[in-house]
């Protein structure tokens, strides 16, 4: 950033500065391996890893039963695992139920499948009202979910956290995996979403 | 105890916004704050349920007006103060300085 600031520094933006310079000295904090950190859920982590395992599942009937039953251990056999994902439970999408995720009390989502949240899924609006209006939320998000299907709402937690299978669309019978993988997006696995058949 | 945190169901908190293509960080300072916490991690400041608790702790007015990662950083100076890792003292000084740009 250099020491000429071509604008006065944010309130954050200084204590921020103020404080790593403080844990630095402390050897408390390494910059670099903070950089490092930074880096691997700006590029290594990510939804294209919950994409995987959604196309998995739809393509491989033996590894959906499994990873229904223990969502973290089908997660881990994909090679995904760590922090917020340590119990993990895959939610599925059917004709029948519709499966949307929240954190009521803060932010909890299971990062080693989808990453690090969007601002939306950590502010107060949709925390407040993805319990009290799940369908209401859903339109604005142009999810219309019929009358007679049931809508679950699962509020995660810091010890237990929730990705949802979304239903695999139709027209998709000839497609790889991969293809397939292509077309799951992050909102789909929140639930908020919809998987189409084309990306 | 019942917190501001304890949004879900909760009535007026504003309309439901959504980003397009939204960045992971939206500021270079939301990265060191991420970051910050896996460094101080091993040294055993503070649990990850302490750091909740102290986002928790916060009054409601500077709860709701502030960001997300504007709460992770008022949890590192709430626990590193409590727990003696720094003064207030240094910190506000070290704060002038980098406002001051003698950093």
């Amino acid at each position: 950033m250099g020491s000429a600031h071509t604008r006065p520094l944010s309130d954050p933006e200084i204590r921020v500065k103020a404080l790593e310079s403080l844990l630095v000295e402390k050897g408390l904090v390494d910059p670099k391996a903070l950089d490092e950190l930074v880096d691997t859920y700006e590029t290594k982590v990510g939804p294209h890893n919950g994409a995987q395992v959604v196309a998995r599942a739809w393509t491989d009937p033996e590894y959906k039963k499994r990873l229904l039953e223990d969502g973290s251990a089908g997660i881990g056999e994909l090679g995904f695992s760590g922090m917020q994902g340590e119990d993990l439970i895959v939610v599925e999408n059917t004709p029948e139920v519709h499966n949307i995720l929240v954190c009521t009390l803060c932010s909890c989502y299971p990062w080693p499948t989808l990453g690090l949240p969007p601002v939306w899924y950590k502010a107060a609006p949709y925390r407040a009202r993805a319990v009290s209006d799940p369908r209401g939320v859903l339109q604005e998000f142009g999810v219309d979910v019929p009358e007679d299907k049931e809508v679950r709402v699962w509020d995660s937690t810091a010890e237990l956290r929730y990705m949802v299978l979304p239903e695999r669309p139709a027209g998709t019978d000839g497609m790889s995996e991969e293809e397939l993988a292509a077309l799951v997006t992050r909102d789909s696995m929140i639930g908020v979403a919809l998987v189409e058949a084309t990306a | 105890m019942n917190g501001i945190h304890d949004i879900g169901g909760m009535h007026g908190v504003g309309p439901l916004e959504v980003e397009k293509d939204e960045p992971l960080f939206h500021a270079e300072w939301e990265k060191r704050v991420f970051g910050i916490f896996f460094g101080l991690a091993p040294h055993g400041y503070f649990n990850l349920d302490e750091f909740r608790h102290a986002i928790e702790r916060m009054g409601a007015a500077e709860y709701l007006g502030s960001s997300y990662y504007e709460h992770w950083l008022h949890a590192y100076e709430t626990l590193l103060m409590e727990n003696g890792a720094i003064t207030a003292e240094e910190y506000a000084a070290r704060c002038t300085e980098v406002a001051e740009g003698m950093d």
